[in-house]
């Protein structure tokens, strides 16, 4: 699927990376712990987190991960928007919470 | 190529900013994105770790083709048992860490997991010293 699809899926909100929606993704990945996050690598593309900061934006870099979904209609700084925007990587936000965002992007083909 | 960064300590938003460098910088000298994936994991994990327990320090990277060199020193705590430093799961950080999406004790192991060779030198009082290596599965 595509970026534009997770955003459709969890009714999602895209803050930054408008440009970037027809990036295919095929694995995701939901933490608030980062360094669960960077012990898995499996060419996760998508992050769903209720974590807000910079740290987040910097993990997704590291992972080369290129969507961040914040959960439970989370909303990052300015600052994080800024990083994001400069590493290429799609923020967005859902009203869902962790457990049925990541459920229904399973149930659409996700894979972890 | 030789490369070095100064970590801040007392400001946790730009840990990190050293190993994104890296990353890039890997990443434009054409290294497999593997490498350059495990090289700058190891490296984040590590500013991290300086950041929260050691109030920041220093990295030195050598980039030769066959192997990319990481020495990440500082003059913190020092680590009181590192057997145990080394286990999934055990830390020492504070709360106010694990809010930030850190302190799971995954650390040193992730470092580990990431790494081909790790050698970590510290004394408590003192400061610690890891040097790490990632082959690049290159000819030399």
């Amino acid at each position: 699927m595509t970026i534009a699809d997770v955003r459709d899926i969890l009714n999602a909100f895209v803050i930054t990376g408008q440009e970037l929606l027809d990036k295919e993704v095929h694995n995701a990945c939901g933490s608030d712990m980062m360094s669960d996050v960077l012990a898995f690598v499996k060419d996760q593309s998508v992050l769903l987190t209720g974590l807000v900061n910079a740290q987040v934006v910097r993990t997704a870099e590291m992972m080369d991960m290129v969507c961040i979904v914040f959960v439970r209609g989370k909303e990052p700084g300015e600052d994080i928007k800024k990083l994001a925007q400069e590493r290429g990587i799609v923020l967005m936000k859902t009203p869902l919470r962790m457990f049925p965002a990541c459920g229904l992007l399973y149930n659409a083909g996700l894979r972890g | 190529m030789k490369l070095h960064f100064e970590v801040p300590g007392d400001d946790f938003t730009r840990a990190g900013e050293a190993s994104g460098e890296l990353k890039r910088k890997l990443k434009r000298l054409g290294f497999d994105p593997d490498v350059v994936r495990r090289a700058a994991i190891a490296m984040y994990e590590g500013e991290i770790n300086m950041v929260i327990h050691a109030g920041g320090g220093v990295v030195d990277v050598e980039i030769l083709p066959d192997k990319i060199t990481i020495i990440l020193t500082d003059y913190g705590p020092g680590i009181e048992d590192v057997d145990k430093a080394m286990q999934e799961g055990f830390s020492t950080a504070p709360d106010n860490i694990r809010m930030l999406g850190f302190g799971a004790g995954m650390g040193l192991p992730n470092i580990k997991k990431y790494t081909d060779t790790l050698n970590i030198k510290t004394e408590v009082g003192k400061g610690t010293v890891l040097t790490m290596t990632v082959l690049t599965n290159k000819q030399a």
